[in-house]
């Protein structure tokens, strides 16, 4: 791949990079990433992205901006109120940063696009905000065997693990969507706006760590960190045998769009 | 009297052995089911959690479930 003066110039603290080099900004610049939700989580992870120069983003969200987004998804701005979450997010992207180029699908994950939507990237990012659809997109990645990053936060709190084929997966460690309303949400019960951009970023760190080559993955590894108290942790998760979607007998084989009225939904299949 | 790990930290417990639903009582989450459970490196299915009982040494992690997100 040719750099242009531009590019060189753009990517230059890259390039200097010891482990990212000319190499590992071209790998950058042919990178294809989905970033599923254009929120809290969304927000700093394209605009990382957009700044680091990933070929190909494709950011999938239904919603349009709301007033209330504004305290921590910092891709949207006060003009963009009412907008289309995905068109605010490919504006502010293509103003950062020509090069990317961004596809957008104003809608929402389900399971009758998840395997056709995920299929042209090399890299699912996990921004999404139910816990419905963070298990869709887990089992949607490990049986198209994409890598993905799983991420969530709450109020002062955020995790995050990096699923690759083979390690422990997100259904691994939490089996399945907790019944509706055990789990407050964040307009119930608020959350830090930084705390988007802390764990946000780290995704996003996972992302071009993961086509780069440099580095180990947050694989079979749980990263949560308590913003209160700056205490981080990481926590070892295995691969377990017995999970539904990756383990020795898998129960789960096609994909299920969990309903969020319903308890504890489990495929039958 | 025994002395377990929780979430990294150490915890001493009053009676010789709990369950792990006990503990999770004891640690002041509201709901087990907020929480996945895992006992020295291990996942536990939540379907044990009444019926398996700690000992002294143990390394017990509770990982919360965050979603983000509202309701609509």
């Amino acid at each position: 791949m040719d750099f242009t003066e531009d590019q060189i110039q753009r990517y230059s603290r890259h390039i200097i990079l010891q482990d990212v080099g000319v190499e590992g900004q071209e790998k950058i610049n042919n990178g294809r990433v989905l970033i599923i939700g254009a929120g809290g989580l969304g927000a700093p992870v394209a605009l990382y992205l957009a700044a680091a120069g990933i070929g190909t983003i494709g950011i999938i969200d239904g919603d349009v901006v709301d007033l209330s987004n504004l305290q921590r998804q910092v891709i949207h701005f006060t003009a963009d109120v009412n907008k289309a979450k995905v068109l605010s997010a490919k504006e502010k992207i293509n103003q950062l940063n020509p090069d990317v180029k961004v596809i957008t699908y104003h809608d929402f994950l389900t399971a009758a696009n998840a395997l056709d939507i995920i299929k042209d990237y090399d890299f699912v990012v996990d921004g999404t905000d139910n816990f419905p659809v963070k298990f869709l997109i887990n089992d949607a990645c490990v049986q198209a065997g994409k890598p993905f990053s799983h991420g969530g936060i709450l109020r002062f709190e955020g995790q995050t693990i990096t699923v690759l084929p083979g390690t422990a997966c997100y259904r691994c460690v939490f089996q399945a969507p907790p019944p509706p309303n055990a789990v407050p949400t964040c307009s119930q019960a608020g959350v830090l706006g930084a705390i988007a951009g802390m764990l946000g970023t780290i995704q996003a760190a996972e992302v071009l760590k993961y086509l780069t080559g440099v580095g180990d993955l947050l694989t079979n590894r749980l990263l949560t960190f308590n913003a209160k108290t700056m205490e981080f942790r990481t926590i070892n998760v295995k691969h377990n045998h017995r999970c539904a979607v990756c383990g020795d007998h898998p129960t789960i084989t096609e994909l299920v769009d969990y309903e969020q009225t319903t308890c504890e939904l489990k495929s039958t299949h | 009297m025994s002395k377990i790990q929780v979430n990294g930290k150490e915890q001493i417990l009053e009676t010789a052995s709990i369950s792990i639903l006990e503990l999770i009582k004891l640690n002041k989450v509201l709901n087990a089911d907020m929480v996945s459970v895992q006992l020295n490196g291990e996942f536990v299915d939540r379907k044990e959690y009444s019926s398996t009982l700690l000992k002294t040494n143990d390394e017990v992690d509770f990982l919360y479930f965050m979603g983000g997100g509202s309701i609509d």
